[in-house]
């Protein structure tokens, strides 16, 4: 296969340059911002494993990605496990639903799905919402562990961690884009009739696609109590997060696994230079224009005008 | 317990009366235009906030400025329908960019609002709308009472103009057999263009309608979307009526359980009734 080589060392050299830098007496502040930035990585590769590859869009990503926080804060306050055991929960608790809400609506058009999503995510606020046991709408604290894996304070070990997460979302969805799987998802996204009668197991693969773009979004919030310390409804199903699961690949460009990551580095990093000089909710109104933009002028993204540029 | 039982059905017919008001416009583009608007309940909130302004500043009656608004919404929904066509119809990719393209449009709406208007709740102050009529053994406010009939009055409006006139047989038509619509000198973009204009130009009485029943907040375009969708799948695509019938049996199952397990958990009903919808829709069950 050719460029894996330089992939994975370049992968494996992002993740040191990252150690050497959690380790190094860089400002904290830098690190709380990487954090997001990476963050967006996830959950942005996370949607395009469903979204960008097989064509069926999740609105609800807010929801998935709330469901793994919350996850994470409930084992904390039963039993405060290890933070691997706490982002392994909140992945399996975030895939199950996607499983299960690919199981309900993905048999037909792919439109109930993406409608599905939308209402999911509005149920899912309301419960927790209602929920006493997780504080409800005041929200539930959770405390740092001391012991920061060596680094000389939690938020840096998060980010470490973080970065693990992103280039092993990364690393796994180049690995299925270029499998049998990948090319089968590509199959239903072009014509999913023609890839049914020619043997693609659509469903099969589309139910695996929500399950494993659920769980990798429940992935990505499993840290997030820990990093905000007081997790509440408003920041786990933020309007942010919805609207930058989609606005980062279509951004970015949506077939590749390169555009998610563009689309998340490019959009995230902007915002966080952005939130010192204006309005975070004025920050979400030129993201919202920005995805407009470009699912009209630049259907394929940045990665489709580079192309049409080295052309 | 009995008395407690049929208030909570008499609101919810009058709440349902509502709710076909704010799924009509989605019902005309995804039932007859095959155009998901998600955008939708994002309009009916335009609508909501517009009146409040006019109420506010000149103390314009909420439903009149609904209805003076409707031109202005009319014009909005054909400029993004034109917008729409030219860039996913007329390329066939009305899926995944159409469908990012009004998740766009409902965002910036909901973003927009907040930018305006702050996260507070806004409500009009009329009060004529406290006035109690007895209906039997129950009595309810005309602010839940004023809406019902302005919303029937609507449907009633529209239902004639869809049966009885060639724009709306052609408005019908036009998803089924855009080519024969073109055989009666008939152009399908025009017609799609006028019928999507009148689906959002529905979303400002309706939104007047949002304001006058209760205080409105940015965010609560979302709280409708489950809602809608649910109604209008459930009623069948394509079918006015059942829309009607649909939104009726939502408000009461909603205000029935809104009664018995508290108010909290009504948007639950209409999740749940959207995956009914999905799960018992014939093309679910006979499409695979």
């Amino acid at each position: 296969m050719r460029g894996g080589g330089i992939f994975y060392a370049g992968a494996v050299a992002i993740l040191i340059a990252g150690y050497a830098a959690a380790a190094s007496g860089i400002n904290d502040y830098y690190f709380y911002a990487a954090y997001i930035v990476l963050q967006y990585v996830v959950i942005a590769t996370a949607w395009n494993i469903l979204g960008g590859y097989a064509g069926y869009v999740n609105f609800g990503s807010a929801g998935f990605y709330a469901v793994g926080a919350y996850t994470a804060a409930i084992l904390y306050q039963l039993v405060k496990p290890p933070l691997v055991v706490m982002i392994l929960g909140g992945g399996i608790a975030a895939g199950v639903i996607g499983l299960a809400a690919g199981y309900l609506t993905l048999r037909v058009k792919g439109v109930y799905f993406a409608i599905a999503t939308l209402a999911l995510a509005v149920v899912l606020e309301t419960i927790v919402a209602n929920w006493d046991y997780v504080g409800g709408t005041r929200g539930t604290y959770v405390l740092r562990p001391h012991h920061a894996f060596g680094f000389v304070n939690y938020p840096r070990a998060l980010f470490f961690a973080m970065l693990v997460l992103a280039i092993g979302s990364v690393v796994l969805a180049r690995v299925i884009e270029r499998s049998k799987l990948g090319r089968g998802l590509a199959a239903i996204r072009d014509d999913e009739q023609a890839a049914e009668s020619s043997g693609v197991p659509t469903l099969r693969l589309k139910l695996f696609a929500a399950t494993l773009s659920g769980a990798l979004m429940g992935v990505a919030g499993a840290p997030f109590p820990y990093y905000v310390s007081h997790l509440e409804p408003g920041s786990a199903f933020s309007l942010a997060i919805a609207v930058n699961a989609i606005a980062m690949p279509m951004i970015g460009g949506a077939t590749s696994w390169v555009g998610p990551v563009i689309g998340a580095l490019l959009l995230g990093g902007a915002q966080q230079i952005a939130t010192v000089t204006i309005s975070s909710i004025l920050n979400l109104l030129i993201v919202g224009l920005l995805l407009i933009g470009f699912v009209i002028f630049a259907p394929d993204g940045l990665v489709g005008l580079f192309r049409k540029l080295r052309r | 317990m009995l008395d407690l039982l049929a208030n909570a059905i008499v609101t919810g017919l009058l709440l349902g009366g509502f709710y076909a008001a704010v799924t009509i416009g989605l019902s005309i583009a995804f039932g007859f235009l095959d155009i998901v608007n998600i955008a939708h309940p994002g309009f009916v909130l335009l609508g909501a906030f517009a009146a409040w302004v006019l109420n506010a500043t000149w103390g314009i009656d909420p439903i009149l400025a609904g209805l003076m608004l409707t031109p202005l919404f009319f014009a909005g929904g054909a400029a993004i329908f034109r917008v729409y066509h030219v860039s996913f119809e007329r390329r066939g990719a009305a899926g995944l960019r159409g469908l990012a393209f009004f998740f766009g449009v409902l965002f910036l709406t909901e973003v927009a609002l907040i930018l305006l208007f702050g996260a507070d709740y806004r409500a009009v102050n009329l009060p004529y709308l406290e006035t109690m009529i007895g209906l039997g053994p129950v009595a309810v406010p005309l602010r839940l009472l004023l809406p019902f009939a302005v919303s029937l009055v609507m449907f009633a409006a529209l239902q004639l103009a869809f049966d009885r006139t060639f724009l709306g047989r052609a408005i019908k038509a036009v998803a089924q057999d855009p080519v024969a619509l073109r055989l009666m000198a008939a152009d399908p973009v025009r017609i799609k263009e006028i019928a999507f204009g009148i689906g959002i130009a529905t979303a400002s009485v309706a939104g007047a309608l949002l304001v006058t029943i209760a205080p409105v907040d940015p965010s609560m375009g979302r709280d409708y979307i489950g809602r809608v969708f649910a109604i209008a799948v459930l009623g069948g695509l394509g079918s006015l009526t059942g829309t009607l019938l649909a939104a009726i049996a939502l408000g009461v199952a909603e205000s029935v359980t809104s009664t018995l397990y508290g108010p909290s958990w009504s948007p639950a009903v209409a999740f749940g009734a959207l995956l009914i919808a999905l799960v018992l829709r014939p093309s679910g069950l006979l499409g695979r």
